[in-house]
């Protein structure tokens, strides 16, 4: 399998074909974060009653890049305790695998330049989703590394919570993901998308589980609301990067955002079939990349709207979900799914092994849910047995009962 | 729908009103009392009604206002007066538009306009000289270059209570009035206070009633 591009070797039609699809996708994806941007602030502010920018170009479609242009010309500002060259690698940390994600996901079907027939997506190696997934800690380092090398406790404080919380949700994610990969048994995105047909989508075929678990590890992982906590800016001004100023924060902003995209475009990759949809015969090139679109356009709705509706997580929350909730349940799925593969292939009776699957889970879940409560009763008595040795709170706690 | 209700709610909203007012492109009415910058007013036969008392700068809160009287020049002078401000600047930067120097001026020297967009880049600017703010010819408050008016805006004035009766007349009823003029010409008061309806209608010129036993200019 492969891109068939590289069928007949390599030569010089090739590499140009490859810069030019790398450049496209480069292209793109800038775009793509300054109509997102625009796109976000729009809707957000028709669902609080507010206009929202509308100077910058007709309906305010130019408010992101003059936002950038100002960024850009600010001064860029170096903390006299920071760790300079850390300091000045973090950003790039950041915003390049954002980058590198995006260039495995599948955009459309595939292409024909100058006699070459190539697929729509910039690579497709065999190791696709794995590539994702390695993209997506190294973005960590950015974020960890940008609050340590500040100097200063604000961003040192937000890049902990934020690798703590982006390494909790990876699990989540990577487990949830891993279901689409046995679903389609390739690691290669081209091939998870091409195991989907038009409606047939590994959304139903997973049960849907792994696709919810992935929504929300995956908002988790790009620190967006509800679980944005990592820049909370009402706590922790600004989060890791409250010492980042012109074009360094921009390009944090500008990874945040293509995050965003990213992880909404390999959803739809995963569990909406990517590209495919109805098939018609005007255009035949065009209308994957319209699907692709229109599915890509809805996430990244659903991601604004959640930041409309939802309240912040706490911190405790946040790890209760990931590590208590997400975790166990995706993994219960994961096994779930792999064992009905089994099943299907060695002609298994179905309903016996959901049988056991459901006992597996109540076991899993009692278990868990007993441990949980161990926990919960030795945190309780070490704060009870705090209460007791402190005078002031003995008295107030008389005091209460006197009243 | 329990946890998803929230969902519905910011859904609905996309379709409901906005209530963002457009501002730079639609203004809305500023209330009476509104507090702009200030003017200073002449007579209406172009003396300037500043008698360089320095009352206003007595009373101003802020210290931002700066006055030096002189004895008006005899053969042509400014005020109907002995002395005029020969010296009067405001410090916008300071000015917190109070409206105390306005009640402390017995002259109605000093009022307040309902300008309030300046945006000036250096602190001279900030700085209103007698220059800029006494009333052209027209009555109407001279446009500097950084400010931001949409036409008609000059015409709206502050008002203000006043509780005496500075010129004397007799059909003074002893109650507060809105007293809502703007460039030369001392309206009375007590004027139409017996049929008064709450806010005053904006006083066009003809209204303007001349200035009473004023006309002798110069002291």
């Amino acid at each position: 399998m492969g891109d068939p591009l590289y069928a007949n070797g390599v030569d010089l039609a090739v590499v140009l074909i490859v810069a030019l699809k790398a450049l496209v996708t480069f292209v793109f994806l800038l775009v793509s974060v300054l109509m997102m941007v625009w796109f976000e602030r729009k809707v957000i502010s028709d669902m609080q009653s507010r206009v929202g920018p509308d100077r910058a170009g007709p309906w305010g479609i130019l408010q992101t890049l003059a936002d950038g242009t100002k960024l850009f010309f600010k001064e860029d500002l170096l903390p006299e305790q920071a760790d300079r060259k850390i300091f000045h690698l973090a950003p790039y940390l950041s915003a390049v695998p954002a980058f590198a994600a995006f260039a495995v996901v599948p955009i459309g079907g595939t292409i024909s330049i100058a006699g070459h027939t190539t697929y729509l997506q910039l690579a497709d190696p065999p190791v696709g989703v794995l590539f994702l997934l390695a993209m997506s800690s190294i973005a960590v380092y950015g974020v960890m590394l940008a609050g340590w090398s500040s100097g200063s406790k604000y961003p040192l404080l937000g890049s902990v919570r934020a690798s703590a919380q982006m390494v909790s949700y990876e699990a989540a994610m990577g487990l949830s993901v891993a279901a689409a990969v046995l679903a389609a048994a390739s690691l290669s995105t081209h091939d998870i998308v091409s195991s989907q047909s038009t409606w047939n989508w590994n959304l139903w075929a997973l049960g849907g589980v792994p696709f919810v678990i992935y929504l929300i590890a995956a908002t988790a992982e790009t620190n967006r609301p509800p679980f944005d906590l990592v820049e909370a800016e009402q706590e922790l001004v600004g989060g890791f990067h409250t010492e980042y100023a012109g074009i360094r924060f921009a390009l944090f902003f500008l990874a945040e955002f293509m995050n965003t995209i990213t992880v909404s475009a390999v959803a739809v990759t995963l569990f909406f079939g990517g590209p495919s949809g109805p098939h018609i015969s005007f255009l035949p090139t065009l209308w994957p990349i319209v699907w692709f679109f229109s599915k890509l356009v809805c996430f990244l709705f659903a991601y604004v709207w959640f930041r409309a509706t939802l309240p912040r997580f706490r911190y405790d929350q946040l790890m209760d979900l990931g590590w208590k909730r997400l975790i166990p349940l995706s993994l219960f799925w994961l096994l779930l799914i792999a064992s009905l593969r089994v099943a299907r292939d060695r002609a298994w009776n179905v309903y016996l092994v959901m049988g056991a699957a459901a006992a597996v889970f109540l076991i899993g879940y009692l278990t868990l849910n007993a441990a949980l409560r161990v926990g919960q009763r030795l945190t309780d008595d070490e704060a009870s047995g705090a209460a007791d040795t402190s005078d002031i709170d003995s008295d107030v706690q008389a005091q209460k009962a006197g009243v | 729908m329990g946890y998803l209700d929230g969902f519905k709610v910011t859904f609905k909203q996309m379709f409901g009103p906005r209530v963002t007012n457009r501002y730079p492109d639609v203004k809305r009415p500023k209330p009476l009392r509104f507090h702009g910058r200030h003017v200073l007013n002449r007579y209406e036969d172009g003396m300037e009604k500043c008698i360089g008392c320095e009352l206003c700068a007595g009373v101003c809160p802020a210290r931002c206002i700066y006055v030096r009287g002189a004895d008006n020049p005899p053969d042509a002078p400014v005020s109907p007066g002995e002395r005029y401000g020969f010296v009067y600047e405001i410090n916008y930067l300071r000015c917190i538009h109070c409206d105390l120097c306005v009640e402390a001026c017995p002259t109605e020297a000093i009022t307040e306009s309902k300008l309030f967009e300046f945006s000036f880049t250096n602190r001279d600017d900030a700085i209103y000289t007698r220059d800029e703010l006494l009333v052209d010819d027209e009555g109407m408050p001279r446009k500097q270059p950084w400010e931001d008016w949409r036409p008609g805006d000059e015409k709206h004035t502050s008002a203000w209570v006043r509780a005496t009766s500075p010129s004397g007349a007799a059909s003074y009823e002893g109650r507060p009035a809105w007293s809502g003029e703007l460039g030369f010409g001392v309206r009375p008061p007590e004027q139409g206070q017996s049929d008064f309806e709450g806010a005053p209608a904006e006083p066009a010129a003809a209204e303007i009633a001349p200035p009473p036993t004023r006309d002798d200019k110069g002291g």
